[in-house]
């Protein structure tokens, strides 16, 4: 596949006897949200580490943009547009959004030894940070300090966060995990507004969410991929039904 | 954060304080007083090295547990340089401020890697390491240590003998230091810094190679703190071992906790808390310690940002 922006080559990590990805392959092309599904501990968080450079794979090789980035170390799958959310809200509590946001910018505006200018006058920086904040709805919570964020501005600065990188692939380990039905309504809305723009790989639990945004979706079950395709056909397949969207209740609320 | 100069509480504090350092060889003339100057001099100079430490400990999150060790290798290049005859200030100095840098890259590079308890436990390692080879250097001195018979010189255009000089000179450096701390902390450079404190995990994740720049601080921290180092050779006349024992590196660490970590004028407010409290508490009793160490509790447990804090206001926790 050419045009594929990400592929998963039968990645592979085992944690003692747990096998949590065992040979998966997967591979997302330019600008599809791809949803990532699968019962708790299904490895969904393993493979996202891998991917991000956190945890190294065993076995199994990651394509990037047409690069090997498998040995490649975090900060670098970064800067070539390897961007990511925390499923549990990983921010800088004590600066303000606008802070936090154009951390984010500022890790993607060329080397930081620059000692001497006041960062936070750069027009360079804030303007980005501010974009990035009004794209998920928090422009006007720019210059509220973290420590005062609810849990779904929170969770929706991480994303703020994670699109001020200027990313071409954004993972999203469970956005709405914890929040409201309002605010993850709102949510939704945001990613549909990013859909097309950049490539997601979504892991969510919420399978209103996973359904209205997925142009494809991908079981995972015991870390190995058990069916992938577009929602209709996962929605069909007797195996999803089986292993996962029967207990989907308990999943939800797990 | 926001140190957005206004006339707050914070800010009548430190212009008080300031003014009050300002016209300190003055009333030492005035009242024909030579320890208020001695005292004085060596509380700007104690007040460098704890903003130095502030930096890396404070803004950065690094608790350094070895900092007494740049105070000793500032001083020790001094003393050193000045026994083998070299008396020129332009050498020493620089000489101070090089060598601490140098100590400084190879304990970053050996301990940055690590966090928390490993952290402080490989700082305070090298700090005793050096302590040590200081004490084995029998030319200059080794246990005993080494008196200074002339301070630095530059040219006949500073005469350090001079106590006045001396003492407006350690205060212009420490001023300079305090702006260009305050400039760093604000840059890009310093949010990296601070970024890191607050989360490193996150700063790797949106881009940031860390190591790389945590362990520039550290050398730029290691460097301000030999220059104190250098002036407090200066200041005694005398360089021993005795300078980087551990001891005084809990110190450093005490006058920057007690003054409010990462508060601009923190360590000056510290360390002039300290040594002054250290002065009057010896006077009235045998054991100062029994006193200054509850208190230091006391700002422990319930100061989170020291004494900076109390006139802050509503700041971070």
């Amino acid at each position: 596949m050419a045009d594929a922006l990400l592929a998963i080559d039968r990645l592979t990590k085992r944690f003692g006897g747990v096998l949590a990805s065992d040979a998966v392959s997967l591979t997302l092309p330019s600008g599809e949200l791809h949803a990532l599904i699968g019962p708790n501990g299904a490895g969904k968080t393993t493979l996202i580490g891998q991917l991000t450079g956190e945890i190294t794979p065993d076995l199994g090789r990651i394509g990037f943009a047409g690069c090997d980035v498998t040995a490649l170390p975090v900060y670098r799958r970064s800067q070539i547009g390897l961007a990511r959310s925390f499923q549990i809200a990983s921010l800088f509590p004590e600066f303000s959004a606008l802070d936090n946001a154009a951390l984010a910018v500022q890790a993607h505006a060329g080397h930081s030894f620059r000692f001497w200018r006041d960062a936070r006058s750069e027009p360079e920086l804030r303007v980005p940070a501010r974009e990035a904040l009004r794209r998920v709805g928090l422009g006007e919570r720019a210059d509220v300090r973290v420590t005062d964020f609810s849990h779904g501005e929170r969770r929706q600065l991480e994303i703020a966060m994670a699109l001020a990188t200027r990313p071409r692939l954004l993972l999203l380990d469970e956005p709405m995990a914890g929040m409201g039905p309002e605010e993850s309504l709102r949510l939704v809305d945001t990613l549909r507004q990013l859909k097309g723009g950049v490539t997601i790989l979504l892991v969510e639990h919420d399978m209103d969410a996973v359904f209205a945004l997925a142009d494809r979706i991908s079981v995972l079950v015991y870390g190995r991929i058990i069916a992938s395709g577009d929602p209709a056909a996962i929605r069909a397949d007797a195996r999803v039904r089986e292993a996962y969207l029967g207990e989907r209740d308990e999943a939800a609320h797990g | 954060m926001n140190d957005r100069r206004q006339l707050t509480p914070r800010f009548a504090v430190n212009a008080a304080l300031l003014a009050v350092l300002a016209l300190v060889p003055v009333y030492a003339a005035i009242a024909g007083n030579p320890f208020v100057m001695i005292l004085f001099t060596r509380i700007l100079i104690m007040a460098m090295a704890a903003l130095s430490l502030n930096l890396i400990m404070g803004f950065g999150g690094m608790v350094s547990f070895g900092h007494a060790a740049y105070l000793g290798i500032g001083g020790y290049a001094v003393g050193i340089l000045a026994k083998e005859g070299i008396g020129s200030g332009l050498v020493q100095w620089p000489a101070a401020i090089a060598a601490s840098a140098l100590y400084a890259l190879a304990v970053g590079v050996l301990s940055l890697r690590t966090r928390g308890v490993y952290f402080i436990m490989i700082t305070l390692a090298f700090a005793q390491m050096i302590y040590y080879v200081a004490s084995g250097l029998d030319r200059y001195g080794g246990d005993d240590g080494l008196t200074i018979y002339h301070r630095s010189t530059f040219g006949g255009v500073l005469d350090l003998n001079n106590t006045t000089v001396f003492y407006y000179l350690c205060f212009a450096l420490l001023l300079a230091s305090i702006y260009l701390v305050w400039r760093i902390v604000n840059s890009r450079f310093g949010l990296v810094i601070q970024g890191v404190r607050s989360n490193e995990r996150r700063m790797r994740a949106i881009g940031f190679p860390t190591l790389r720049y945590k362990l520039v601080c550290f050398v730029m921290a290691g460097a301000m703190c030999g220059l104190a180092g250098a002036l407090l050779a200066n200041h005694t006349n005398f360089i021993s071992p005795a300078m980087m024992h551990w001891t005084r590196s809990g110190d450093l660490i005490v006058m920057a906790v007690l003054g409010g970590m990462p508060a601009m004028f923190g360590p000056l407010i510290g360390a002039t808390t300290l040594l002054l409290l250290e002065q009057v508490l010896s006077r009235l009793t045998d054991y100062p310690d029994l006193v200054l160490g509850p208190a230091l509790l006391l700002v422990a447990i319930y100061l989170h940002g020291g004494i900076d804090g109390l006139f802050a206001g509503a700041r971070r926790g």
